[in-house]
């Protein structure tokens, strides 16, 4: 089976918004997966299956919908702990996304472990949502934050790390795929250098649990975030994955109903892990889905993703490399499909509405990344990001329509 | 590619390639400074107001197309107008891709060419920035 092709128009069957034309008759070409990905008719359908057979409250309900629904959402937590390689499904906190994921890490952990004149280190290259609650973090409890720097290449400065590191240092937090290089960082030797200083590590998994196999044990780290929405799952639903030691530092997050043990008037206990950390009824319906859609990646196969989404990858940069006047941004040799370029002359903006004009989605703008752009020395990009539905045609597609916008918006 | 034609018509085009009234500005000149942070597009701008008219606007700036042809065209339609005029323009000229007010039989070729803005709701702001500058700048005229 090891060799057997990837078939890619099999797999775009699945997917109901690639069968449509856009704008009369042009056929949608979908590039901005580092986004949102599309979502195949088995996850659309389990939504509507939630509300047409099952629905009801989970934990609280001593009844028939109650214990399906219940059973499916608890059921979830250990497809998602073996999907990433988590210690257990109790490891498993559901959030709405990685940036509520990364925010309760700052507000719980954070808030027990880290006092002044302690220091966190972030990247060059984060994502602002793992980049603004630790801005926050360091505000409320007078931590310094640095910045590991980013060379020209687009990898990170592990050399620069080894000098910001000092026993002071509680937290390194780093994203593992970034989502305007695509590059794919050395999380384990991150990870070496961190414990080696006795700092806890997360890792925003936002843009690597969707295209390559993620193992938590593996990486070795205490906090692993993704969100649902890009990897074939509904939005609204994210996940925490804690490496079970951090429970001892994490307060409640937010709290309510679910989470508590005994409520008295004036003082309560909290529920054990995860649910204390799940507050109110939460989002059922989101988190069954996110469970079929799991499924249906390990269905096709995570390494048959990576090595699928690596070609196609490899495509892409050659495609865009033989466009005169543009530059891409991000040349390390691990990365993922995410590819961020600039053209002479036409701005991302412009450049995006034109190809639209021509059915093909890719993303303009400073993609969360201020930061980083301002050492691109840039103020927006273009993104092509592919998923494993896309195709060679598709990226031919792209090729041609931006050669045809630097004629229209660069001639004379 | 009729919207898009409609969006990036010649005249804007040309004001994008061959803006007017641009040139880089000293820190101190600079009145306005506006950045849409969807996107990033900047926009810095120098006035010189004398006897209650606006003598002379210079800018400076960095985005899409969009954003810097209509810089380049408020540059040339407000010169020459009297702070009272310029301010009524600008609240005509918003109010317009707002879509709040519909052509009108005065308006001039440069307005018809960026109303075409309109139907692209999310670049309606890459319009408008600089003639939000504008507003800011002679709000306490
Ligand atoms: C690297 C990275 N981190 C974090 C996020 C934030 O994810 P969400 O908006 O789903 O919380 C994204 C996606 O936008 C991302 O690409």
């Amino acid at each position: 089976m090891a060799d057997a092709p990837f078939d890619v128009a099999k797999i775009r069957q699945d997917f109901p918004i690639l069968q449509q034309k856009i704008y009369d008759d042009k056929p949608l070409t979908y590039l901005d997966n580092a986004a949102t990905s599309q979502k195949p008719q088995l996850v659309i359908d389990a939504l509507v299956e939630y509300y047409s057979r099952y629905n009801a409250n989970v934990h609280r309900a001593l009844h028939y919908l109650g214990e399906q629904a219940t059973s499916r959402y608890e059921g979830v937590r250990e497809k998602v702990a073996s999907f990433i390689g988590a210690a257990s499904p109790e490891s498993i906190l559901f959030t709405r996304g990685t940036t509520e994921s990364v925010n309760l890490v700052a507000y719980t952990w954070a808030q027990e472990r880290i006092q002044e004149g302690d220091e966190i280190i972030a990247t060059g290259m984060e994502h602002h949502s793992n980049l603004v609650p630790w801005q926050l973090c360091a505000e409320r409890t007078g931590a310094k934050l640095k910045l590991i720097p980013v060379f020209a290449d687009g990898t990170l400065d592990l050399f620069a790390l080894r000098g910001m590191l000092s026993d002071r240092t509680r937290l390194v937090t780093v994203t593992h795929m970034s989502n305007v290089l695509g590059t794919v960082n050395d999380v384990a030797e991150i990870v070496r250098l961190a414990r080696g200083m006795g700092a806890a590590v997360l890792v925003d998994a936002a843009q690597s649990v969707p295209h390559m196999p993620v193992n938590m044990k593996e990486l070795d780290v205490d906090f692993l975030a993704f969100s649902g929405h890009k990897c074939c799952g509904p939005t609204g639903v994210g996940v925490l994955a804690v490496k079970p030691e951090q429970f001892e530092h994490m307060p409640p997050f937010m709290g309510g109903g679910e989470m508590i043990s005994r409520v008295k008037d004036l003082q309560s206990t909290w529920a054990d892990v995860p649910y204390k950390f799940e507050a109110g009824t939460p989002n059922i319906a989101d988190v069954i889905a996110l469970g079929v859609a799991l499924d249906y990646l390990s269905g096709v196969g995570m390494e048959k993703i990576q090595a699928y989404e690596k070609q196609l990858t490899e495509y892409l940069i050659q495609q865009l490399q033989s466009i005169q006047g543009l530059r891409i941004f991000g040349y390390a040799k691990e990365r993922g499909g995410a590819v961020s370029f600039a053209l002479d002359k036409v701005h991302p903006h412009d450049l995006s509405q034109y190809v639209d004009q021509q059915g093909i989605a890719i993303r303009a703008g400073h993609l969360c990344a201020q930061p980083l752009m301002r050492r691109l020395g840039v103020t927006a990009v273009s993104r092509a990001s592919v998923y494993f539905y896309n195709t060679t045609e598709e990226i031919d597609r792209l090729k041609e329509s931006i050669v045809k916008a630097q004629q229209f918006f660069d001639h004379g | 590619m009729d919207d898009m034609e409609q969006l990036y018509q010649e005249i804007i085009l040309d004001h994008y390639k061959h803006p007017r009234n641009k040139t880089a500005l000293r820190a101190e000149e600079v009145q306005a400074d506006e950045e849409n942070p969807m996107c990033g597009d900047q926009i810095q701008l120098a006035i010189e107001v004398d006897d209650d008219v606006v003598q002379r606007i210079r800018f400076d700036g960095k985005g899409c197309a969009i954003s810097q042809a209509s810089a380049s065209i408020m540059t040339e339609q407000l010169q020459g107008k009297s702070v009272a005029e310029a301010k009524a323009l600008i609240e005509q000229f918003v109010a317009m891709m707002r879509g709040e007010r519909g052509i009108e039989p005065g308006d001039n070729e440069e307005w018809l060419s960026l109303s075409g803005v309109r139907k692209f709701p999310l670049r309606v702001k890459c319009a408008t920035l600089s003639w939000r500058g504008m507003q800011k700048v002679l709000a306490d005229r």
